[in-house]
């Protein structure tokens, strides 16, 4: 296919993948509305004053950027592992298994549609988020880059799972047990200057503690971690990511057999 | 070369160590109408699916229109329309979505793929029912949506995995109908695979007979019926019969409305065979050639091969 008909079917799987949330906004797009609207007053308002000032900013302040970047993982991860699944499931993968689309185009097309879910949600937090703080951006290009980067991150990450899933239950597995957990103790509710000196480097070994801390960084200014170092990292991740993802989509697992 | 498909050596063991395919080879040449007969099991849908690249092959060799697929897959694909056995939509999306996204699928632009999708929509008539939800279609009508959405892309060569399994009789014929004009009109190189050898028969101008992973024949319907040791005719008779009667030469019994069945050799000559009916007082109200004389083949042919 020559780069113009390329890009057609870049388009036509994105524009799939954005009708999909679409169609389905009440399990997609309101329940992150919803359980992030929850955090902010119960943490924000409620519990927040009697905390204090986390790192030299209200707790409010301190927990919008790590909850923006929560949403963002989360939904980006499970837009790509829903839908992909869902299609293997269904069988309709194989309307992209018999076209001429190249396998990079697939995965890229995913994955553009996992990150416009994970900045859509992003968006709608940061608006309601609004409500409870002003948002004063430090550095909007380390924010949009790091926001960005992490969107795609996972969207291969759940690619990944996708992939290897035979069954409904497998898509749940890894972000139960694995993103929830790494999420909640990668420094979105504290900071881990506040931990012994013992656990913080163990959180150190956490991938999500540096994008957390770079996009609060982003906003805020401040940082538990080098943010050079970071973006190295989550760059460093997602090529090793999207070269494995390739790879699979090439040997067809579990699409062919 | 003119061959639409053309098969070498093919082998597929699937995982489980089955092996699905032995050896074959078949070439379909352009412009045919062609089938591929066997019983549950053949390995009809394992050479479909490998030469649609939804199964991979453990050895041989797949070219259509020449470019193989191993080299030259992007062009390959290009060439073909898709009817896959099973439903595979997603369940949720609408109809006339399905079939634009599938031509965009072969980079067409959207308001050509939106033209197309109405154009086979309206053809496989189902553009009454565009804005509507996959699952909620009738059985019938999602095959007639599978096939629209194959042919979106105007592909040269179309391969349909039993395209009426599940449809009744008035929508086979109107679907057998569709299949000849775009064979005819269009040109497209149709490849079936089917259960009805009525349709093999009204349909095909060539036939390979697949059993347990190896081709047992591959020739034209002619060739093939010609091969037809002897003819099975029906008589009706005035006074039903209860055993056969005598019939020297002739393999014959007495059917369930008391009828006789006779099987005549190629070339016998069936004057003998009325003199003797009416010597024994044997009174003939009709005669019919028994339908489904490749079936009868099929049969044969399956069992010799085992
Ligand atoms: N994914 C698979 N894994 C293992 N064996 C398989 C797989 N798919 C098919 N087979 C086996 O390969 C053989 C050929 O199957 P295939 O589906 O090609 O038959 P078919 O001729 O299409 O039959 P039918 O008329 O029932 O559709 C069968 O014995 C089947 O059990
Ligand atoms: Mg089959």
């Amino acid at each position: 296919m020559g780069p113009y008909r390329t890009l057609i079917a870049f388009q036509t799987i994105v524009v799939r993948e954005i009708r999909r949330f679409m169609r389905i906004w009440v399990q997609t797009l309101l329940p992150p509305a919803i359980t992030m609207a929850l955090y902010f007053v119960v943490f924000g308002n409620l519990i927040g004053p009697r905390i204090g000032e986390m790192d030299g900013h209200r707790y409010m302040d301190f927990i919008v950027p790590g909850l923006i970047m929560m949403s963002v993982i989360t939904n980006s991860y499970s837009n790509v592992v829903s839908s992909f699944f869902g299609m293997k499931f269904q069988k309709s993968i194989e309307e992209l298994v018999v076209s001429p689309v190249p396998n990079w185009v697939i995965l890229t097309g995913y994955v553009a549609g996992g990150v416009t879910r994970g900045l859509a949600v992003g968006a709608i937090v940061t608006a309601l988020s609004l409500g409870f703080t002003d948002l004063q951006v430090h550095n909007a290009l380390v924010m949009v880059a790091v926001v960005l980067l992490t969107a795609i991150l996972f969207s291969l990450g759940g690619f990944i799972n996708a992939m290897f899933a035979t069954k409904f239950d497998d898509i749940s597995i890894v972000p139960t047990f694995i993103l929830t957990p790494l999420t909640y103790l990668g420094g979105v509710f504290y900071s881990i200057s506040m931990l012994p000196e013992f656990w913080q480097t163990v959180s150190k070994v956490n991938p999500i503690l540096y994008m957390v801390n770079t996009f609060r960084y982003g906003i805020l200014g401040v940082t538990d971690i080098d943010v050079g170092f970071a973006f190295t990292m989550i760059i460093g991740f997602t090529v090793l990511l999207f070269g494995y993802s390739l790879h699979l989509l090439n040997k067809g697992k579990g699409i062919r057999s | 070369m003119n061959n639409a498909l053309s098969i070498q050596g093919l082998r597929k063991v699937y995982s489980n160590g089955h092996e699905a395919l032995k050896d074959i080879s078949l070439d379909v040449e352009q412009g045919d109408f062609f089938a591929l007969l066997g019983p549950n099991g053949a390995g009809k849908s394992t050479t479909l699916g490998i030469v649609s690249s939804l199964v991979g092959k453990t050895s041989g060799c797949v070219k259509i229109f020449d470019y193989d697929i191993d080299t030259d897959i992007v062009k390959a694909k290009m060439q073909l329309g898709v009817v896959p056995q099973e439903f595979n939509f997603n369940q949720f999306e609408k109809v006339f979505d399905i079939v634009v996204t599938q031509a965009g699928y072969y980079g067409i632009p959207a308001d050509e793929a939106k033209r197309s999708a109405e154009k086979y929509l309206k053809k496989l008539r189902l553009w009454d029912k565009r804005d509507v939800a996959s699952r909620l279609l009738s059985g019938g009508m999602k095959r007639r949506l599978m096939i629209a959405r194959a042919l979106v892309h105007e592909p040269r060569i179309l391969l349909l995995d039993e395209p009426t399994a599940g449809v009744d009789i008035e929508l086979r014929r109107s679907m057998w109908e569709f299949m000849k004009e775009l064979n005819e009109q269009q040109g497209t190189t149709i490849i079936l695979t089917t259960h009805y050898l009525e349709e093999a028969e009204s349909l095909c101008r060539n036939i390979a007979i697949i059993d347990q992973g190896s081709i047992l024949a591959n020739t034209s319907k002619k060739e093939l019926l010609s091969n037809l040791h002897s003819e099975t005719f029906v008589l009706d008779l005035a006074q039903p019969l209860i055993s056969p009667p005598l019939l020297p030469g002739f393999v014959s019994r007495v059917n369930r409305e008391g009828g006789l069945e006779v099987d005549i050799p190629q070339g016998q000559s069936i004057n003998m065979l009325f003199s003797i009916l009416s010597q024994s007082g044997i009174d003939v109200v009709s005669i019919r050639a028994r339908a489904n004389r490749l079936e009868e083949l099929f049969v044969r042919m399956v069992e010799e091969g085992k």
